[in-house]
């Protein structure tokens, strides 16, 4: 019968970790303003991430970091046809709630703003809108996979232009997803119980060889190589923060690190793209930093479904 | 033996990588990333993705060019959703940024984000009668839609009586993503409208789609030397 359409669904698992698919090989660009974003759907953005300031001003800002005012992801939403996503604060509900009001594409949970909940990570699988969270580890991993992220991305260490963090988490994730490979059923059944995952999650990504969802890499990607070396070890598409408008030369470095997230295996094309790029983002060494100091520290609890929207 | 392409540069690539070999023998399945690649190949699958990002990559890679000339000249294309908007004739202009170039060679008009944005995104049953008459699974993903259909295209994929699939030749296009579930149907109904002789052996009844919400394990790009 016309105008009747049976059994529609919206906001299925199938439909937010779908939509991540739909990302891979790709790169998401941090903006700030609506002409940045235009910028980056330019350069070839797969998307964009709507930000009140970049995580290298919001480490230099200091004070309490929030979601960003919603004129500004409005004004962004306006401009670019490709997926706009924002972040909220972990264990934000509201924010996130606010967000998916706003009709933005996808959330980041993100450690990158100061975190609101001490206890526990907003529940994210009564929501229409997919997730994504940073994780560490293969544990911190599915445990917001098991709480509704539709996608992972390392947290790496925002801001600083380094990507010795992302990198260490990717292997991370990596070198465990291997090893549940071979561990013998009984150990992954303790291994789930201490790190409070599911066993049925842990058994999928056996099952699988890798994570249920798409993997990003984030947290100091600063440079076309830095996103060649994280494709190179295995994952799905990059995240640049502040490397893209923090360089001399925002567009040139924009189009580099796309070509080099697909180009990845390709030295000569490499070296190509990155010649003439001007000065990177000046960086951050973080042997001098405190663990608190340390964004990829704040994880909260799990998510318990006390809240819900 | 004809070899299967996949456009290989951005999107859901793995997906469609897995949904081809559960019907294909390995050696027929090629991916696809520089004007090289193309020379290969009998058909091609352009996946889901950011139509975009992936006309732009087209452009930088080199295949724009000799790829709109192939599908000009008759090479079967099965293209899903942003891989539909990239060959679609026309695009009717959505909000924003300036549509892309497309490669063009099925005279149909299309609207990018034809439903809004992934809040809008659904699944819903879709009717395709040629492939017989039970429903196919209709993951739209910040759908395209058509908003016009030229003959000789035909409109072969039905949701409710809104055109979601057309066809012309062997050049399928669906606005919906059947890489992203686990019916073989549409994939193998392509395969057959130009090389039959691949499917031989391996139906997909003989080899059946993994359970659903699980994937086989799947190498990260699909069929590299």
């Amino acid at each position: 019968m016309p105008g009747t359409i049976p059994d529609l669904r919206h906001g299925s698992v199938l439909l937010k970790r779908g939509f991540a698919r739909m990302q891979q090989g790709g790169v998401i660009m941090d903006v700030t303003t609506a002409d940045q974003a235009a910028m980056a759907e330019e350069a070839g953005a797969v998307a964009v991430m709507a930000l009140e300031r970049v995580p290298a001003d919001i480490r230099a800002a200091g004070g309490v970091a929030r979601m960003a005012d919603p004129v500004k992801i409005r004004e962004i939403r306006e401009r670019v046809s490709i997926p706009v996503m924002a972040k909220c604060r972990i264990g934000h509900t509201s924010e996130a709630q606010i967000l998916q009001a706003l009709d933005v594409d996808m959330i980041d949970e993100s450690e990158v703003l100061s975190p609101a909940d001490p206890f526990g990570h907003v529940d994210k699988r009564p929501f229409r809108v997919p997730f994504v969270c940073g994780a560490r580890n293969l544990g911190e991993a599915l445990r917001r996979i098991d709480e509704g992220a539709a996608m992972i991305r390392t947290k790496g260490e925002a801001g600083t232009g380094n990507v010795i963090e992302a990198v260490r988490h990717i292997r991370q994730i990596r070198d465990e997803v291997a090893a549940v490979g071979r561990w013998p059923r009984k150990e992954l059944a303790g291994w789930a119980r201490r790190e409070r995952v599911p066993e049925a999650l842990l058994l999928e990504v056996r099952e699988l060889g890798r994570l249920p969802v798409v993997n990003f890499a984030a947290g100091g990607i600063a440079t076309p190589a830095d996103a060649a070396l994280c494709r190179l070890l295995g994952v799905d598409g990059i995240f640049v923060g502040s490397g893209i408008f923090k360089s001399e030369h925002p567009m040139k470095v924009a189009r580099a690190i796309v070509e080099a997230s697909l180009r990845y295996d390709d030295p000569e094309l490499l070296a190509r793209i990155s010649s003439g790029l001007g000065e990177a983002m000046k960086g951050l060494d973080l042997t001098p930093l405190a663990p608190a100091e340390l964004l990829q520290n704040r994880e909260s609890g799990p998510a318990r479904s006390a809240i819900s929207p | 033996m004809t070899t299967i392409g996949l456009l290989a540069l951005q999107g859901d690539v793995p997906e469609h990588a897995a949904a081809l070999r559960r019907l294909l023998p390995p050696e027929a399945l090629t991916a696809v990333r520089r004007p090289a690649d193309l020379e290969r190949v009998g058909g091609l699958v352009l996946p889901g993705g950011e139509s975009t990002t992936l006309a732009r990559l087209l452009r930088e890679t080199g295949l724009f060019v000799p790829l709109a000339r192939r599908i000009a000249g008759g090479l079967p294309v099965f293209a899903t959703c942003a891989g539909l908007i990239l060959v679609a004739e026309n695009l009717s202009a959505g909000s924003g940024t300036p549509d892309p170039e497309t490669l063009g060679g099925l005279g149909i008009t299309v609207r990018r984000n034809g439903y809004g944005g992934q809040a809008e995104s659904f699944e819903a049953p879709v009717r395709i009668p040629e492939i017989g008459p039970e429903s196919f699974p209709g993951v739209f993903v910040r759908a395209p839609r058509i908003l016009a259909v030229t003959a000789p295209v035909r409109p072969i994929a039905f949701r409710g009586e809104e055109v979601v699939g057309v066809a012309r030749g062997s050049l399928f296009g669906f606005t919906f993503h059947p890489e992203l579930g686990a019916d073989p149907r549409l994939h193998a109904a392509w395969v057959a409208s130009f090389a039959p002789e691949l499917l031989r052996g391996k139906s997909p009844a003989a080899t059946p789609a993994p359970p659903k919400g699980r994937r086989r394990p799947v190498p990260r790009t699909p069929a590299r030397r």
